[in-house]
């Protein structure tokens, strides 16, 4: 009788143990995927930011310093990303600089009218403003799964299998930027004051 | 919250195959009743019979509508999403030419990212009423399609706000379930009306087993439960459609509420969800294109049914959507609470 319950109490255990394993894999595998995907956007990002500074460059001469600054974070940017996952601080940070520059830029092709009209400049701005809303989603839905991913794997009892599933705590990606907080002033500077 | 939603979303994934198991396995059982009892009825029937007359032995009727509900459930998911497309008669956008489309290719592109499934296949419905619909068997295989009203009428965000609660349809594998109701509530119609011809047709063959239960009732008991079972048989045939009907509307309208909180899930942006369903109830005309087989897909009750502005037991049993104000009601507040929770004023 005695054996029969132990039997019982290991069979249900190690189901547990395998469920909880699988389930933490299945975690680590999606978080992977969603960084992934992240690299995916800003790759698209990167390769369409030559083509609107092209665009917009020769209605814009004396706006230099926003193109400029563009070019750079962009550069910057593409260099950052070769690091890979490990460097998830420095890209979140350089592609931070990036999405400011771009904001500032697309607040000021708003102010050119004449540059807004030409079919050519509408387009690039849907497909700037599709890209930069991609990277944002591909950010969240990074952060979504990494959260239920540390979630999991601190939470009693999943914790206890987390060492054999070799699970770590995924780095988030890092939204309350310096960079990103001064977009708003930016925006907000244009307004009369009241 | 997020990590709320997607633990629940295992449990959705894995009620709605259940659902769809289920809905198949009473289909066909459903068949077999029709086909068994028919058989069952007729061996009664002849039983007393003198030797030399047609004695109804082997249950030929059940096998055969066994086989057909069989076929009929598996060409329905094959093709269920196919059909439920062509019904509506939506074009693919395989290469979107006017800046709406590409808008429109663009947004179905980030709201996919936002939900994590891949990119589904983008439909058109022209018709001047704002609606869309998820359809498909699994998100591997999905389709999005929204009407030419729609791209009309939201803007890039609230057109956002509409993909998203598709997608969430198709997350939670919504559409497996829905896109076979559709297919199987088709049939069902089909082979009523099919039916009802054949034994409308089939009058005076009844009449003759008619007679011959009249001489089982002189021996009493297998008389009696033979009418029993004759009424039941011909009530199974008669309400056939209409259960299939109320299955799909009960099936639909929970959904619907989860699908809202997906998309405010996905897009971070429940007010622009409600803003949407806004317009969509603002405008008159019922959606032309897509009939009934089809309307509890959709994102807004395309047949205009005004049962849809109530709640209560009635509108319960028969409306396909919840009350627009109610689903509108939802998302303002969730938005607001999370205007707050950034600490901004609400406006």
């Amino acid at each position: 009788m005695g054996s029969i319950i132990f039997l019982v109490v290991l069979v249900v255990v190690v189901g547990w143990v395998i469920g909880a394993y699988n389930g933490l894999i299945s975690l680590k595998n999606q978080t992977l995927n969603a960084f992934k995907q992240i690299d995916v956007q800003l790759k698209r990002r990167h390769d369409l930011i030559p083509n609107l500074v092209n665009a917009v460059k020769g209605a814009m001469e004396f706006e230099r310093s926003t193109l400029e600054a563009v070019i750079q974070a962009r550069n910057q940017a593409v260099k950052v990303n070769a690091t890979g996952p490990e460097g998830i601080k420095q890209i979140s940070q350089a592609e931070n600089v990036l999405s400011s520059a771009l904001q500032r830029l697309m607040v000021v092709v708003e102010q050119y009218p004449q540059l807004k009209a030409t079919g050519n400049i509408g387009q690039l701005q849907e497909e700037l403003a599709s890209t930069e809303n991609k990277v944002a989603f591909a950010r969240q839905l990074y952060n979504d799964t990494a959260t239920q991913y540390n979630t999991k794997q601190q939470q009693f009892p999943t914790n206890l299998v987390a060492g054999l599933a070799k699970a770590q705590p995924a780095d988030l990606w890092e939204l309350e930027d310096q960079a990103e907080k001064t977009v708003p002033q930016v925006d907000l500077s244009m307004k009369p004051k009241v | 919250m997020s990590d709320d939603t997607s633990l629940n979303l295992f449990q959705q994934q894995e009620a709605n195959r259940r659902r769809t198991v289920l809905l198949v396995i009473g289909f066909v059982a459903f068949f077999a009743w029709l086909g068994f009892g028919g058989d069952y009825i007729y061996y009664l029937s002849t039983r007393d019979n003198p030797t030399t007359a047609y004695h109804h032995v082997f249950p030929w009727f059940g096998i055969a509508l066994t086989v057909i509900a069989l076929l009929t459930a598996w060409y329905a998911y094959a093709t269920g999403p196919e059909k439920v497309l062509w019904s509506t008669g939506a074009r693919a956008i395989v290469d979107p030419t006017d800046p709406q489309e590409k808008q429109l290719v663009n947004v179905v592109e980030e709201m996919a990212i936002a939900s994590g499934v891949p990119r589904p296949r983008i439909w058109i419905v022209d018709d001047p009423d704002p609606n869309a619909f998820a359809t498909g068997t699994d998100p591997l295989h999905a389709h999005v399609a929204v009407t030419r009203g729609l791209l009309e009428l939201c803007s890039r965000e609230e057109l956002q706000a509409v993909v998203g609660h598709e997608l969430g349809h198709v997350k939670n594998l919504d559409v497996r379930l829905m896109t076979m109701l559709a297919a199987l509530v088709g049939a069902v119609a089909l082979m009523h009306d099919g039916a009802t011809r054949v034994l409308r047709g089939g009058g005076n063959l009844g009449g003759g087993g008619g007679g011959g239960s009249r001489g089982g009732g002189k021996k009493g008991g297998a008389g009696g439960l033979l009418a029993v079972l004759l009424v039941v048989w011909i009530l199974s045939w008669i309400v056939a459609p209409i259960i299939t009907q109320i299955l799909a509307l009960a099936v639909s309208r929970k959904r619907e509420y989860l699908a809202d909180a997906m998309s405010a899930q996905f897009t971070r942006n429940p007010l622009s969800l409600a803003s949407a369903l806004q317009k969509i109830e603002g405008a008159v005309a019922p959606t032309a294109a897509i009939k009934r087989g089809a309307a509890h897909l959709c994102i807004a009750d395309p047949l205009g049914r005004r049962l849809t502005a109530h709640e209560g037991f009635f509108a319960d049993a028969l409306a396909t959507h919840p009350p627009m104000a109610k689903r509108i009601a939802i998302l303002r507040g969730m938005g607001y609470a999370q205007l707050k929770k950034e600490g901004g004023g609400v406006a």
